[in-house]
């Protein structure tokens, strides 16, 4: 007994250690996403099948698996969410962009983002899509603070407006005077936007969603197989105890 | 009617005799305790790559332009394939997990004292099979990682002098990782090293029960024939293989049903844990599935930090603690070297830390930190202080088996029970 | 052994009940491996249905398209074509009335298809696989008095124009007609049945 319980606090310990590990550089924003949130995933689907498969693709996932795990009826999403001619619902989410062509215009080929979400995490993609600001020196007069001199251009812009970097002050009394303080480099919206600034975040939110979901499409079909498992593990253990100690019962130490 | 049917087996492949000899009437010390079901996790665990690994050369394009996508036909297109390949990815790290404290086992019992220094030496092998195998494996997804990993770690044979170029540009096949090393890797993963690991297993059971398992505090179960009094003797029926060379003490018990069944309750905690990482974390945060993976390998963009899965992370401290290239590698070797020449290192003849001195005990423990430290700085990006830290941990590594010559020669130990009953 | 009693039927209950728990824990980790065998999302999507645009079918013409990696043939059938179908007697046929199991319901008519004109077919000869050459005209030098069907060159089976197998060839069954249905009247889908999906 003394000894599992040791074992679980080392299994414990290291996954935490494992956690804390990975704690990474810190990231602007966090996205506090729900898989089982399908209305979510939906909206997620609508906006990066409009903004984001032009240059993208996401060359792993099929178009029928993303409707019958949405819950999208299958002529609802071939009408509104499949854009290239010709593509059958069984068939990989791909855009006509030649990947040469796409290294010539942006610098690297848009890469493709099946897996970028598992790649980078949620909280990078939100904080990515929530950083780009003006600048003239780019070429498509846009920087992101999260991906410096990326090569992509604002494309959710008609939805948030333009986004700048400004320092931000703000005049505070120290020591009986008074003196203005700088609260660091903030974006500021222009209000061009046809999305309000919480409007941009829900729609952000969503598209992260949405990536974390062809990142993965299975996750929650592999939990909810976990807690049938962790079940069926712990009645085998008990079992299992109870037949060790019945045959050990006579064992004198 | 069965027994007819077991007799005419019997007759033609000698199955009871085997079953006898190595399961029913096979005499195991009863204090043998959890620390002893590693050795069975680690069967278990070499069955499920087997099983899953097989399963998953069924859907796996072994090319350096499929490989990559393959992957991803396993996650979504093969039905409950993501199951199998998760199975396969915990499987990995849970190896190497269970290994490890195998081995440790075996560190704090003296179990590679005389007369199991050759089972020492087959688990030594075993493990460097095994190691080799996880990393031949990790090239198979194609992914950035993998590729990068392979470059450097086939890169360190290029620092032998004289040969090390030549060296590694015969194990790669090509100028840099390509698909050529994908296809040869692919092979020696799949079948060559699963089946040298699977003999080496066979015979590293062959050699214990030759012996006889050792046990926690280290005293023999088995005493010369004709030394031991009836009432002291084993109530239980052994094979004549173990009865007709020795006393068998009563201090034991048949490994089936009684150790099975200790180890069938270590298995049902195994499976939870198992199945908590595979359902729950098959990513452990990076530690299992290393996130930069995730892309398809690119041999013209470097990730930004490359590291061995965390099972390779102390003996890549230790490479990179050293300052020269070479000798860097010598140092990784010579950690693992080492380890396999433990029975002639430690000149004591007292097997279980239980009764050795109390320096033993704190060489051990400090051993095990060490090697646990120097695994996360072999994990995480450089700094100077962590550099430093590997320096010093580096040499504490090493003055382990310094220490262990030194102090086991004359050591001061407890006097051992005579028995291991109370 | 100690002199203690062993409760017998106490270890034989957790014995069995280890054993039974154990037993379904293993068929259940045995399920994926099973199910991974059963036809991929890939295979799934390369043998789905497939959408034929006949608008310019001609009278007489033959245009193949490709299903699950096997050829469907669309030919529209003139009105002699149909005649002659009428006209050959059942002894010269294996199985002039369809009664093997080689097309769905509603092929299981004289003309073996949904609309008479429109013929759908699996061109695979049911001898051995090749696929039979149509023949629109200059039918009678293989089957005499009768102007159109079909012949495969690999080892002489011929069909007539409902795909029926003439006696005395070596393959044994008429050809197959796969799961199709009007989408309108000019759109075949070839691979499923009406309402099916």
């Amino acid at each position: 007994m003394k000894k599992l319980l040791v074992s679980l606090g080392l299994f414990v310990g290291l996954v935490s250690s494992a956690a804390m590990a990975a704690g990474g550089g810190a990231l602007p924003f966090k996205a506090d996403i729900d898989q089982t949130d399908k209305a979510s995933l939906q909206r997620g689907a609508k906006l990066f099948m409009n903004y984001c498969l032009g240059c993208h693709q996401m060359q792993f996932q099929r178009y029928e698996r993303t409707f019958n795990d949405l819950g999208i009826p299958v002529e609802l999403g071939l009408e509104n969410l499949v854009f290239t001619k010709d593509t059958k619902v069984g068939e990989h989410i791909k855009n006509a962009m030649p990947s040469e062509d796409g290294a010539k215009w942006f610098g690297a080929a848009p890469p493709d983002l099946t897996l970028e979400a598992r790649l980078r995490g949620p909280d990078w993609i939100y904080s990515y899509l929530k950083s780009f600001y003006v600048d003239p020196s780019r070429p498509f007069g846009v920087n992101n603070t999260v991906f410096k001199d990326v090569g992509m251009p604002h494309v959710l812009q008609e939805l948030q407006g333009v986004p700048t970097k400004q320092e931000v002050f703000e005049e505070r009394l120290i020591d009986g005077e008074m003196k203005t303080i700088s609260l660091g480099e903030k974006f500021v919206v222009d209000g061009s936007g046809e999305l309000s600034e919480d409007e941009y975040d829900r729609a952000v939110l969503d598209i992260t969603n949405f990536m974390v979901y062809v990142g993965e499409p299975m996750i929650l079909e592999r939990e909810s197989m976990g807690w049938k498992a962790l079940l069926y593990c712990l009645i085998f253990f008990v079992l299992a105890v109870l037949l060790k100690k019945e045959y050990w019962k006579d064992i004198k130490k | 009617m069965f027994k007819n049917l077991i007799d005419w087996i019997d007759a033609r492949i000698p199955m009871t005799r085997v079953y006898e000899m190595h399961m029913s009437k096979y005499p195991a010390p009863k204090n043998m305790n959890f620390w002893y079901v590693f050795g069975f996790l680690a069967t278990i665990v070499l069955v499920n790559q087997i099983v899953t690994g097989i399963w998953l050369t069924m859907s796996y394009e072994p090319s350096a332009a499929g490989a990559f996508a393959s992957v991803e036909y396993i996650m979504r297109d093969v039905e409950y394939g993501w199951v199998i390949r998760y199975m396969h990815s915990t499987g990995a790290s849970a190896f190497f997990v269970v290994v490890y404290l195998h081995m440790f086992r075996g560190m704090m019992y003296g179990s590679y004292q005389k007369p199991r220094e050759l089972l020492w030496l087959f688990g030594m092998f075993i493990y460097l099979a095994l190691m080799a195998e996880a990393f031949m494996g990790y090239l198979l997804p194609w992914g950035q990682m993998s590729y990068w990993g392979a470059q450097v770690i086939i890169g360190l044979f290029g620092t032998i002098p004289v040969i090390g170029e030549d060296l590694a540009l015969w194990i790669r096949g090509d100028y840099v990782v390509s698909g050529a090393t994908l296809n040869r890797f692919f092979a020696l993963h799949v079948i060559a090293l699963p089946l040298v690991i699977v003999i080496l297993v066979f015979l590293h059971i062959v050699a214990l029960h030759e012996v006889g398992s050792n046990n926690p505090d280290g005293v023999d179960v088995k005493r010369p024939k004709g030394t031991v009094a009836e009432e002291d003797k084993t109530k239980f029926e052994f094979h004549e293989y173990y009865t007709s060379k020795k006393d068998i003490l009563d201090d034991v018990v048949p490994f089936f049903p009684h150790m099975v069944l200790k180890d069938l309750m270590a298995f049902g905690v195994f499976i939870f844990l198992f199945c908590y990482v595979m359902f729950f974390n098959p990513d452990m945060y990076g530690k299992f599935i290393e996130h930069p993976n995730f892309e398809m390998a690119n041999n013209l963009k470097t990730p930004e930090h490359v590291f061995p899965v965390w099972y390779f992370t102390p003996f890549y401290a230790i490479l990179k603690a050293v300052p020269d290239p070479f000798l860097g590698v010598v140092a990784m070797f010579g950690s693992i070297i080492l380890l396999a020449l433990l029975p002639w290192i430690d000149r004591g003849t007292v097997r279980s830390w239980r009764y050795r001195c109390g320096m033993h005990k704190w060489n051990l423990i400090i051993f095990a930190i060490v090697f646990i430290i120097l695994g996360y700085l072999g994990g995480t990006p450089g700094t100077p202080f962590k550099e430093m830290l590997a320096r010093v941990l580096t040499v504490a590594y090493f003055g382990f088996f310094v220490a262990l010559y030194l102090y086991s020669k004359n050591e001061k130990t407890k006097p051992l029970p005579e028995r291991i009953t109370k | 052994m100690s002199n203690a009693p062993v409760d017998n039927s106490r270890r034989r209950f957790l014995t069995v009940a280890t054993s039974v728990v154990g037993g379904a824990g293993a068929v259940a980790a045995a399920v994926p491996f099973i199910a991974s065998w059963n036809p991929s999302a890939r295979a799934k999507s390369a043998g789905a249905p497939v959408e034929v645009d006949i608008t310019k079918l001609e009278p007489g013409q033959l245009i193949r398209v490709e299903w699950r990696s096997k050829p469907v043939w669309i030919i529209y059938r003139t009105p002699e074509m149909l005649k002659q179908i009428d006209s050959i007697s059942a002894d010269d046929l294996k199985d002039a009335n369809s009664e093997a199991e080689q097309q769905p319901e509603y092929a299981r008519n004289g003309y073996r298809s949904k609309k008479d004109e429109i013929f759908v077919a699996v061109g695979i000869c049911t001898h051995l696989g090749c696929s039979p050459t149509y023949f629109s005209e200059g039918y009678s030098e293989v089957v005499e008095g009768i102007d159109s069907g079909f012949y495969c060159p690999c080892h002489g089976s011929k069909f007539d124009m409902a795909g029926r197998v003439f006696s005395g060839v070596p393959a044994g069954a008429n050809l197959q007609v796969p799961p199709y249905y009007y989408v309108d009247d000019n759109t075949i889908l070839i691979g499923e049945d009406e309402g099916a999906a």
